[in-house]
């Protein structure tokens, strides 16, 4: 799922520092799967906002709204008839969610109140680590399941290197060596002889590298 | 035991200290409570194994909101005790209460009142 945290509510209060009246839309979606941007997180802004805004002696009126999902059009439209009547919008989408907003309601603001932070998966419950770099070819298959792009710190590809030290990477305590653990797994499995062929250097064209990217899938464009 | 307590405290019951979420913390303020407090069982005595631990969390969550907003976290506190601690009840009830009097009254309130 894409994981996101939530800003500063001090970040969110300075963006809607001009309105009396805002919506915030959440997304059922992955924000929802990391309690970061579903129903519930949209009360909690809601009501952290109102009381911020009491404090101030101001008042704020607050319209909360959570879709499907905000990375596709067919839902982003079903806000048609609200994100007119409010001074501005805020989206606790990951970074898709306002894009699209404001792509279909043009002469709305749209406020970003998370950062987007990587693709991942939970380890333990409230406890969220990246897995994948979206790199646009999966190579997990020729390490044992586990991605030296995104869980390396440098995406090596022929790790370890000189900074992994007691399966943990020199960045920090927490944070694996994931090139420890390949060759580990490697030996266990009796398949460490798999690291010795010789692969072509890794084509960076589908990554960030090649600029946007996007996907075409003929069969369902109408 | 007939023992009295504070008369500005309101009590909302619940099944379990785990029942009361974040977003029940933070309309009480909202809505003008100077302060709030769950008590709950004693740690390791919940008889659904972890609602009072959980109840402490979702409190230092509010606590850090709170000071984000820059309002005092103090007023949001967790307190375990039995069932049969009355006098411990009495005593929770008077700290918060004198705690609240010495932090005056919620800022939420005072623009209000002005």
């Amino acid at each position: 799922m894409i994981v996101a945290d939530r800003k500063p509510l001090t970040e969110i209060l300075e963006m809607i520092d001009d309105c009396d009246n805002v919506l915030i839309i959440g997304c059922k979606g992955c924000v929802t799967v990391c309690n970061v941007g579903g129903a519930k997180e949209v009360g909690i802004l809601a009501s952290a906002l109102k009381i911020a805004r009491k404090k101030e002696g101001r008042t704020l009126e607050v319209g909360e709204r959570t879709i499907e999902r905000q990375c596709d059009p067919e839902y982003i439209e079903l806000v048609k008839n609200e994100v007119g009547s409010y001074d501005a919008v805020i989206s606790m989408a990951c970074g898709v969610g306002p894009q699209f907003l404001s792509n279909a309601y043009p002469d709305q603001r749209f406020f970003p109140a998370v950062n987007t932070t990587f693709f991942g998966g939970a380890v333990q419950h409230g406890i969220w680590e990246e897995r994948c770099a979206g790199c646009g070819q999966c190579i997990i298959h020729y390490f044992d399941g586990m991605c030296p792009i995104a869980r390396c710190s440098k995406s090596l590809l022929n790790g370890p290197c000189g900074g992994s030290a007691g399966g943990k990477c020199e960045i920090s305590k927490e944070v694996d060596c994931i090139w420890d653990l390949i060759v580990r797994k490697k030996m266990e499995n009796g398949r460490l002889e798999d690291l010795l062929s010789v692969r072509p250097p890794k084509s960076w064209d589908t990554a960030r590298d090649g600029g946007p990217r996007r996907s075409v899938r003929e069969e369902l464009v109408q | 035991m007939r023992l009295s307590y504070p008369s500005n405290i309101k009590v909302i019951q619940v099944p379990c200290s785990g029942r009361v979420d974040i977003l029940h913390l933070l309309k009480a303020i909202e809505d003008g409570a100077d302060g709030v407090y769950i008590a709950g069982c004693l740690e390791g005595e919940c008889h659904f194994l972890t609602g009072n631990l959980k109840a402490r969390r979702r409190v230092n969550y509010v606590k850090k909101v709170l000071s984000e907003l820059g309002i005092e976290p103090e007023r949001v506190e967790m307190y375990n005790l039995s069932a049969g601690e009355g006098p411990r009840f009495v005593e929770i009830a008077k700290e918060m209460t004198e705690r609240i009097q010495a932090l005056g009254p919620s800022p939420v309130n005072l623009k209000r009142a002005a």
